[in-house]
């Protein structure tokens, strides 16, 4: 699997994360690399297998929908590096 | 001899008896971090003192400090999984595991223990606040994630200490840094709370001097939590019962993949030994064969990744931790977005993100990401298979003894390697342990892990017990970096 350095340019865009030049170059190496260890996979035959993303025999876990404890309005915007009144601030998103 | 060398079963009776404090053994705790965290750096932030607690006079752990990794959240104690994306972050509750030591009267050491960041990584190194040393040789890691914890433990900087584990990040610092630990069944131990790297995979689990104190620690933190979905409606045993209970009759597999090309002939011999005491002790032990072994690392580097981009992608320079911006935001959000992320995380990080975007990207998944979910019942099954006859296998817990610093950091399919033994538990979401079982002419610890079908913790403690108890191993203490001692 050949990944180059402008596929992983623009799985850093999908990713909302910036590479450097020299970053997108080394990972591109890296990930080739890995990607070739990882097809060995297909080796197997698996398409009479089931897949399992959940490994205990649990599903569809519901509860009853009661208002509970939360987080006071101060105590959530603590952490944030930058809010405004009761409100998280952003950099504006429209033009 | 000082208390903090103690293990936390001993310090209990001591404490009960009235012949120590804990505020004695806590004195002594910091002393001795004071001493030689300079060397190690099995700690972050040090110096960090915790909010007040309210004492609480009796519990399973009254009086004990237990140390936490650096991504369990601690109300209002700085929590940053040793990245700079969360730097400043002050979680606004605790984790359920937190909630429960505090409810059992244990303390909380004011200070985290260091880790990969957001525990990417088997040696510690990929942490914002630099690599942690092990114990018993300065020049080489401690493993990891959890390696902070396991060095604290081992160099009596802790009493007792919690990891997380999703390859095997309890499990390979405890077997390089000469302790005990252990990582429970999926679904034991309330994962809120625990900063998530791989959701389906992650779990929280005890680091300890012996096995004893783990089954301890495990009597505290395990049970249903409404907090986390995924936890289990299992009812808790006693695990402290099923220590000194004998093993004959015993049915141990030793699967024979493990044992073939990649392992270290010294740790081969080691483990070799350590199954002849255990037919000594009347166990019956047989090869048996886990035929999927071999896939266990590609199909966990597709999966683990693939869940870290999700879950990373909360760190965003919103809520929490850091924002960059260009001069006064005028780049708008998105920029702001991938400029905050692109500066806050660290190389090992990145490489995971990307990887994770990948196998889950239009086009790619098929052939990846649900490839690795159908390869992964394949290795549940060879488990199950193993179990009908089986009360549990045994494995080395990693191929060879600690590496050296930096060995590995440049080439990260061979550190990915390192977890090789220890991978396939996660993937099948059955407990296992890893105990003391030896030492290279090197002077460096070796590791055995023994796993069992899921919720039998009880099979394991009462086999690692029986281990331990007619063995020296655990009794044996590193000087801090100059190899063991007795």
């Amino acid at each position: 699997m050949e990944l180059s350095k402008e596929t992983v340019k623009s799985l850093g865009a999908l990713a909302r994360m910036e590479l450097t030049q020299e970053e997108s170059g080394l990972l591109s190496a890296q990930l080739e690399d890995i990607l070739r260890f990882i097809d060995k996979l297909k080796e197997l035959d698996t398409s009479k297998t089931a897949p399992t993303s959940h490994i205990l025999p649990i599903n569809n876990v519901l509860r009853e929908d009661k208002p509970g404890r939360s987080l006071a309005v101060a105590r959530a915007l603590e952490n944030s590096p930058q809010k405004d009144g009761d409100l998280f601030a952003v950099p504006k998103v429209i033009e | 001899m000082e208390l903090n060398t103690l293990t936390a079963h001993e310090l209990l009776d001591l404490i009960k008896e009235g012949s120590a404090t804990s505020q004695a053994v806590l004195n002594c705790l910091y002393n001795r971090i004071t001493d030689i965290d300079a060397k190690l750096n099995a700690y972050v932030r040090l110096g960090a003192t915790p909010p007040e607690q309210a004492a609480v006079h009796s519990g399973p752990l009254c009086g004990i400090p237990v140390s936490l990794k650096d991504n369990i959240c601690t109300d209002g104690l700085a929590t940053e999984c040793c990245s700079r994306i969360l730097s400043g972050f002050r979680p606004p509750y605790d984790a359920t595991v937190v909630s429960k030591l505090k409810a059992a009267g244990a303390l909380i050491v004011g200070t985290k223990t260091n880790m990969d960041e957001f525990a990417f990584g088997s040696s510690t190194e990929n942490s914002l606040f630099g690599a942690t040393r092990n114990p018993w040789d300065l020049e080489r890691v401690p493993g990891g994630s959890s390696g902070g914890s396991a060095a604290a433990v081992a160099a009596d900087e802790a009493i007792i200490a919690l990891g997380s584990d999703t390859g095997g990040s309890i499990r390979q610092p405890a077997s390089f840094c000469g302790v005990v630990g252990m990582k429970p069944t999926y679904g034991r131990v309330s994962r809120f709370g625990l900063i998530a790297f791989a959701s389906s995979l992650d779990q929280i689990g005890p680091i300890a001097k012996d096995v004893k104190d783990a089954a301890l620690l495990m009597g505290v933190i395990s049970g249903y939590d409404p907090g986390d979905s995924t936890s289990v409606d299992v009812a808790v045993p006693d695990y402290a019962r099923a220590l000194g209970d004998d093993i004959k009759g015993m049915k141990i597999g030793m699967p024979r993949e493990y044992f073939v090309e990649g392992i270290d002939p010294e740790v081969k011999k080691i483990v070799e030994d350590s199954i002849a005491k255990l037919r000594e002790l009347g166990a019956d032990c047989r090869e048996v064969s886990l035929p999927h072994t071999e896939y266990a690392v590609p199909v966990y580097y597709i999966i683990a990744t693939a869940e870290a981009s999700s879950n990373l992608a909360r760190f965003d320079g919103v809520q929490y931790g850091l924002r960059i911006s260009d001069k006064g935001g005028s780049g708008g959000l998105l920029d702001m977005y991938c400029r905050t992320r692109g500066n806050g995380f660290g190389q090992e990080a990145k490489r995971r993100i990307i990887l994770g975007t990948f196998v889950l990207s239009h086009g790619y998944y098929d052939a990846y990401y649900l490839r690795a979910l159908k390869v992964r019942t394949l290795i549940k099954q060879d488990f199950d298979r193993v179990f009908e006859d089986f009360d549990c296998i045994l494995t080395p817990t990693s191929p060879t003894a600690a590496f050296s610093l930096g060995e590995k950091a440049e080439d990260p399919l061979k550190m990915y390697l390192s977890d090789i033994y220890t991978i396939s538990a996660n993937l099948a979401g059955i407990p296992a342990i890893s105990v003391p079982c030896g030492f290279a002419k090197s002077g460096l610890p070796v590791g055995l892990q023994l796993l069992a079908r899921p919720f039998a913790e009880e099979t394991l403690f009462r086999a690692a017990y029986a281990y331990e108890q007619n063995t020296p191993w655990h009794k044996m203490k590193p000087k801090i970096g100059s190899g063991a001692q007795g």
